[in-house]
């Protein structure tokens, strides 16, 4: 260690400050950095491919779901976004060409651009958002429409009554007992309702969805099987030993995976400008679940990409940029212009669904 | 050993026109984007067309914003190394999800022993 140290110690005279030893010349230096970033930049990539995994299978699967859901997302405001981004990766690519040419001036003041850009996607973001949050349309557990998103998913008779559901959403109030044990009855191999409530998932169990779809074990008269429709498990089930009713096993009554679309659901709905005909699917929050958590990953990465150029600017002030030595500024915009680039991909697949 | 930083150009300048030239078609390519799914109504192709346009307007950024087409091929071969993992990935999911048989046995679901 030492004796590198001693002799590397002739580079420092003729070396700038900012070229490590290790380095033959600032062009290799630059081009090594410039690796190390883009192996970086393929670790981002792959980070995010796991929500685009999420999105592929969930839309593969249930394309009614993100279908229905995309209608609450704003276009205006989603292609806005889309224009800010490619606006301050037009900026953030001239400030690399200004440091290289050494107008520095003008490069701050790109950086500077690049920063507020980054700040007004933001701000449409938190717009978008808040409206999400004051209409009630989130992920899992949160999603509980209000307001007009309730009217359009619910219907209007049901938001009058007040009966918004919860997780599920789902208003079974109109139906009637009889509907609901047709439905049940229809179902192939669908019997029971004892060991369904027996499950002591009242919520999942007293879904008509959940009845329909077959997966009941023992024989129970259709009266029955109508009365797990009420949100509370009747006095009966109770009555049974909590050790017993666990012993059933969940999955062979329960729903199994995403409960089918309902054929009497019917309802026309007015949203997002457009009018929806036809059956309101299950597990929107589902599609609010993946909106948030890619949309959420991505705005996190522009506000680190706006400290980081926030950095720059502070370095840049400080001279500590030229044309021979501007690797940080284009790292830095390097990462700006991958979030740039998944930004490319979110729009068109979570805001242009047909 | 010659350091030759005064004279060697560190990086490629891209041209102003070029810069601009890019932002515009990055600009009329997502105007497109939003035209073909708001009023061309191709069914199942519609996704693929926008994958298309999107991945159209990300080989630009790639390309000229983010310097590839300049740099040693080492740096898209990560970029494109990347990709290729991704569609790996979600292929392969795909496929999965689609072999998926919820209703290959009709009726209840097999009983469980239980002691």
């Amino acid at each position: 260690m030492g004796k590198k140290h001693s002799s590397d110690g002739a580079g420092h005279a003729e070396h700038p400050k900012w070229m490590q030893h290790h380095f033959d010349t600032p062009s290799q230096q630059f081009a090594s950095s410039k690796m190390g970033m883009w192996l970086f930049l393929a670790t981002e990539v792959l980070l995010f491919a796991g929500l685009f995994c999420a999105y592929a299978v969930y839309r593969a699967n249930h394309m009614e779901m993100f279908v229905f859901g995309h209608q609450f997302l704003d276009v205006k405001w989603g292609a806005i976004n889309t224009c800010v981004l490619l606006f301050s990766s037009l900026t953030a690519a001239w400030s690399v060409r200004a440091a290289q040419v050494g107008q520095k001036t003008l490069m701050i003041v790109l950086l500077f651009l690049t920063m507020c850009c980054g700040g007004g996607f933001m701000a449409i973001k938190y717009v978008e958002y808040s409206h999400k949050i004051h209409d009630g349309l989130l992920w899992g557990t949160q999603y509980k429409p209000t307001g007009h998103a309730a009217e359009v998913i619910h219907g209007e008779e049901a938001h009058a009554a007040g009966d918004l559901g919860g997780a599920h959403g789902r208003v079974d109030a109109g139906h009637t007992e009889a509907e609901q044990v047709a439905a049940i009855e229809a179902a192939h191999g669908a019997k029971a309702a004892g060991d369904a409530k027996a499950a002591g998932d009242a919520h999942t169990a007293g879904d008509a969805h959940a009845a329909g779809d077959g997966n009941a074990t023992t024989a129970a008269p259709p009266a029955e099987a109508g009365a797990m429709h009420a949100t509370e498990l009747p006095a009966d089930v109770l009555a049974i030993d909590a050790a017993e009713r666990s012993a059933t096993q969940p999955a062979a009554i329960g729903p199994r995976g995403l409960v089918p679309v309902a054929e009497t659901d019917a309802a026309h709905a007015e949203a997002g400008g457009h009018h929806w005909e036809g059956p309101i699917p299950d597990n929107v929050h589902i599609f609010f679940g993946i909106y948030f958590g890619m949309t959420g990953l991505h705005g996190i990465h522009v506000l680190i990409g706006m400290i980081i150029l926030g950095w720059l600017i502070y370095r840049a002030l400080k001279n500590d940029f030229s044309p021979e030595y501007f690797t940080p500024v284009d790292l830095g915009v390097l990462y700006w212009h991958l979030v740039d680039l998944i930004w490319i991909f979110l729009f068109p697949l979570l805001y242009l669904i047909g | 050993m010659s350091h030759g930083h005064d004279s060697e150009q560190v990086g490629h300048i891209v041209p102003l026109w070029l810069l601009f030239g890019v932002f515009f078609a990055l600009i009329i390519l997502t105007a497109l984007t939003v035209w073909t799914a708001t009023h061309l109504h191709l069914g199942a192709f519609n996704i693929w067309l926008a994958l298309i346009i999107a991945s159209m307007k990300a080989t630009l950024v790639a390309l000229f914003f983010m310097h590839l087409i300049w740099d040693k091929p080492y740096n898209g071969i990560v970029l494109v190394g990347a990709f290729m993992f991704v569609i790996l990935f979600l292929g392969i999911s795909l496929m999965d999800t689609a072999e998926n048989m919820p209703d290959m046995y009709e009726g209840p679901a097999p009983a469980v022993a239980t002691e």
